[in-house]
Parts: C-alpha cells; structure tokens; sequence
C-alpha cells in the first residue's frame, strides 16, 4: 500500500512537472526569438535558441522602444491604470459605504443597476459609449478613467458592499458620537479596515484595465494614443510585413513587468482572485 | 446615524453614479433604442422597427458563430474544470514543490487576451507547418483547437485556484473519519471532496461558462475570424458587423445582434444565480 502511494505520487509530480514545462514554454519561446535577429526567426528556427549568428542582444527591445512606439504605450497604459485604480477605489468604496449604511430607494435603485451591469457584455454598449466618450472629450489617456469609473463600478461596488455588511456598526457609531462628520468617520475608519478589501479590488480592476483592449482601442484617440494591447495589435493587423523581431520584444517587455509584479505580490493577487470568485 | 449620512449623498454616490451614467446606463439605454434604428451616427437615426432583429435572426453568418461559441464554450467549460480541479486535487495532496506550481499555472492569467492570442498564434503556427498542415487562418477546425488550448492554458490555473482555496477549506476530521471508516480515495473523492466543494464547482463552471461565451480578445489575436468568418465567435461577429462593413444598415443589424447577445448572457447569469441560490438552501 505505502509503496504504491508513492509511486502514484512520483507520476503525479512527473505530470505536473510536464505540466509547468507546457505553461512556461510560450513566454520563453518569445524570449529566445526576442534575441534573435529579423530574418532569423522563421518557422524552421523559431524554436532553436539564438545562435552566434542570429543573436542581436537587445537590438529588437532598443529597436521597440525607439521606433515602434513601445515606451510611449506603455506610458499611456500605466497612466490609464494608475488613474482609474485611484479613481474606482475611492469612489466605489465610498458609494458602497452609502449603500450598505443607508436604506432607501437610491441605494437599492443604485446596487440593483450595478449588479446588472457586471452582467451586461461590452458589445452592447460599445458604439454608443465610444460616440459619448467622444462627445465628452473622454477620449484622452487621462480622463478615460472616467469612463473606466463608470464601467468598472459594478464589480466593485459589489465586492466592497459584500465585505461592509460584516464590519460592526458599532465601531462607526462610536466615531460618529465623537464628533465625526460621515467624511471623516469613512477616511478615518472605514477605509482602514477595508484594507484588504481594497487590495483585493485593486488588484482585480488592475488584471482588467491593464489588458483591456477594446475599450481604450474604440474609446481613445488612436492616432495620438495606444496602449500596449492597441500596439499590439497594431504590429499583427497592419497587412504586409511584421517585423517579428520588435513585436517579440514588445511582447516580452508587456509580460515581463506582469511577470515580476506577480511574483512579488503573489500572495495578494491570489487572495484577490478567490476573493472575487466566491463575491461574483 | 443612517441619517447623518443621507445628508453627505452628494459626496458619496453622486461621483459613482454620474460616471455611471456616462459609463453604462445612458449608453445602455441608447444602445436599446438604437437596436430599433437605421443609423450611421448618433444623430443620423431613423426608426425601422423590428427590421433589425429579424435580419439579425436570418443571418446565417450570425447563426454560424453562434453555433461555435456554444460549442467552444461547452468544450472549454469540461476541459478547463476538469483538469483544474485535477490539478488542485494533486497540489492539495502534499506534494511537493506544490507553491511553485500554483505559482507557475497561474501566471498566464495576468497577460492580457490579445498578447496571449499572438503568443500562441505564432506558436500554434510554427507547430502547424512542421507538421506541414495548415495554418490556424486557413482552417476553421484548427481554429477552434487552438482557441481551446488558448483557453486552458489561460484559465485552469484560475480555476485551480479556487478548486485548491475550496478543497482546503473541508475540515481534515472529515477525510481522517472516513480513512478510519475504511474508505478507499474514490469513495473519499466522490463522497466527501466533490460534494464539499460544490459552492466552488459551480463557480468555477459559471466563470467558464460566461468567459467563453463573451470572448473577444482572444478569438481576435488568434484567428481573427478567418477563414472567411468561419472562426468568429458572438462577440467578434457583432464586432464585425459594426466596424468593419459600410452601408447604413450594418450598425442596426450589429446592435440588434449585441442586443440577442446580452439577453443571451443574462440568461446564463439568471440560470448561475438559480443554482447557487438552491445550493445555499442545501447547506
């Protein structure tokens, strides 16, 4: 019996180890041709490793950053995310306060749309929010998180209600006593003990805004602005020749800052994750 | 102290709700009017009834997607839960080096649909022509293969993570009571794991439901649609059907089609709140 469990558990670890080859074999098969030169990457090469003639250092990457647009996307990217981050956890938070706190028909008329629109799919509201975005001169990387604030509350507003029926009233009725104004109390109280909450959010609405494409790709002014997703595309969707070699290192310049802030924040963003999962 | 708030609504809610308004519910609304409509803008509307609708429900192009989304979904839904709670059953089981491949499974998660969509595509077509068979945008059946393991790659460790937070959660006295009853690991696994972490089975089969019924980005990077729309899921045909025909027809008839589309999905959200509902009744 205890020899066969152990066997059984050595080809579980072989599998997984197969497994863990399998999922990181893409993202290294773009790091080796990043280093690659253009007309080496190819079908027949693409999954050798650089060779003395092939390998061109980070030419691709200076190449990407300089002419390709890279380092302004990527600007624009963490300028849309910073923003609206800032924007839906300090709006919603406080929003969901009012409504779990305050019992009448605009917090219930309010929780009951935000509700919906976690449901309602993007494509039915993409013309007529990129044709009001327009209107409202939304369509810059710095007040789309306007946009984002609206489109992004949903979920947000739901996940910190859910939290907030649990926190004791007590502990803000003591506040308010004191002499707090409902301002007050909320920055001074509520949000501290929100804090993990507000990570999880965070980290949530991070996943999304960072990557999100069509969004800012219908929204946005395109011929001033992309983001790396929009630059992305943009290298495929243009008909003719892909410099494969630029494009690899863009992709590897996206996933590589994904890739470290994963490992460093880990324990939050899987909290985060199971967090929402069981909320939504 | 209800009261001392409702005063400061302008502070709270009024933020939130105005972007709210500009961000989804006047949009929605004319987006819902617009359905009804003949239009090339806003502004230049005219109203055509249910003209919309019944081309949408005529398309055969439409239909088609429809059709491969279902099927993409139902495929992607088995797989995914399937292997993930596999996974999570060996990670939850003492193994070794067990962080490591939490941590590994779940990255593809953080990199958006479009990067993973080239990613694979260049990947997917390398191994292709090695193996001299055609390339993903000139086969729909590949296409779809293709989307399939895009999407495992992307979400089992997604769902893994759930599957291992819900398998933690039984109590060990369960599993040590049973063991001590005799049960063997399938009797353990079916009698005991599975009907405990049911809340999460649900979950997880709802997120996969809705995440590839609602797939864009992916279906855009890998395949595009090709060959001839034959790969194009709900999403990218309404897309499609917006952006990339003129005439002055072709915006009605695409957002009639998103219309379909969202009661479609609002139809899987009221069936997933049925069941978790029911469940916690269970309980």
């Amino acid at each position: 019996m205890k020899a066969k469990e152990q066997i059984a558990k050595i080809v579980v670890f072989i599998v997984l180890c197969l497994l863990a080859v399998l999922w990181v074999y893409p993202v290294f098969m773009i790091l080796i041709n990043s280093l690659k030169g253009d007309t080496f990457i190819s079908t027949s090469t693409v999954f050798q490793l650089p060779n003395a003639k092939s390998f061109v250092g980070l030419f691709n990457y200076q190449n990407a950053l300089s002419s390709k647009g890279f380092a302004a996307a990527f600007g624009y990217s963490l300028v849309i995310t910073v923003t609206s981050d800032v924007l839906i956890l300090v709006c919603t938070s406080m929003c969901a306060w009012y409504i779990t706190r305050v019992h009448g028909i605009l917090s219930k008329v309010c929780y009951a749309l935000f509700v919906f629109s976690m449901v309602v799919p993007f494509q039915m509201l993409m013309f007529t929010l990129s044709s009001t975005a327009d209107r409202l001169d939304l369509d810059t990387p710095f007040n789309i998180c306007i946009i984002y604030l609206g489109f992004g509350a949903g979920l947000a507003v739901f996940m910190f209600t859910g939290f907030m029926k649990s926190i004791p009233l007590e502990i803000e009725e003591a506040a308010m006593i004191d002499g707090c104004n409902p301002i007050q109390t909320f920055f001074q109280i509520v949000l501290p003990i929100l804090k993990p909450t507000l990570i999880s959010v965070a980290i949530l609405e991070t996943m999304w805004l960072w990557n999100d494409y069509l969004l800012p790709y219908l929204v946005l002014d395109r011929k001033k602005y992309m983001t790396i997703p929009i630059l992305i595309q943009y290298f495929r969707g243009s008909y003719g020749h892909v410099e494969m070699g630029p494009m690899m290192a863009c992709i590897m310049m996206t996933v590589l800052p994904i890739i470290i802030m994963y490992i460093c924040l880990q324990k939050y963003i899987i909290k985060g994750v199971i967090a929402g999962a069981v909320k939504g | 102290m209800e009261k001392a708030i409702r005063k400061y609504w302008p502070v709270f809610v009024l933020p939130t709700l105005a972007a709210f308004s500009v961000g989804f519910i006047y949009p929605f609304v004319q987006g819902l009017y617009l359905s009804f409509c003949r239009f090339t803008t806003i502004k230049k509307a005219s109203f055509n009834g249910l003209d919309n609708y019944a081309y949408a429900l005529a398309d055969s192009e439409f239909w088609h997607s429809f059709w491969f989304t279902a099927l993409f979904t139902v495929v992607s839904t088995v797989l995914i839960n399937v292997i993930a709670f596999a996974i999570a059953l060996a990670l939850t089981n003492k193994i070794k080096g067990a962080n490591i491949f939490r941590t590994v499974f779940f990255m593809p998660n953080l990199i958006g649909g479009i990067v993973l969509g080239y990613i694979w595509q260049i990947l997917l077509n390398c191994v292709l022509s090695i193996l001299e068979k055609p390339l993903l945008a000139l086969n729909a059946t590949y296409g779809f293969i293709g989307l399939t393991i895009l999407m495992c790659w992307q979400q089992i460790g997604y769902m893994m993570i759930i599957y291992i937070a819900g398998l933690q959660s039984i109590p060990d006295d369960y599993i040590e009571a049973a063991k001590i009853d005799g049960a063997t690991t399938g009797q353990i696994l079916f009698r005991i794991k599975i009907p405990n972490v049911m809340p999460s089975i649900t979950i997880c089969t709802f997120l996969t439901i809705t995440n590839g019924f609602k797939l864009f980005d992916q279906n855009l990077a890998l395949t595009g649609g090709e060959p001839a729309h034959a790969s194009e899921m709900l999403a990218l045909n309404i897309y499609n059907t917006f952006y990339s025909r003129t005439g002055p027809q072709w915006k009605g008839y695409g957002q009639a089609k998103a219309v379909i589309f969202c009661i479609m999905v609002i139809i899987i959200s009221m069936i997933q709140l049925r069941f978790t509902k029911s469940k916690e009744v269970q309980q």
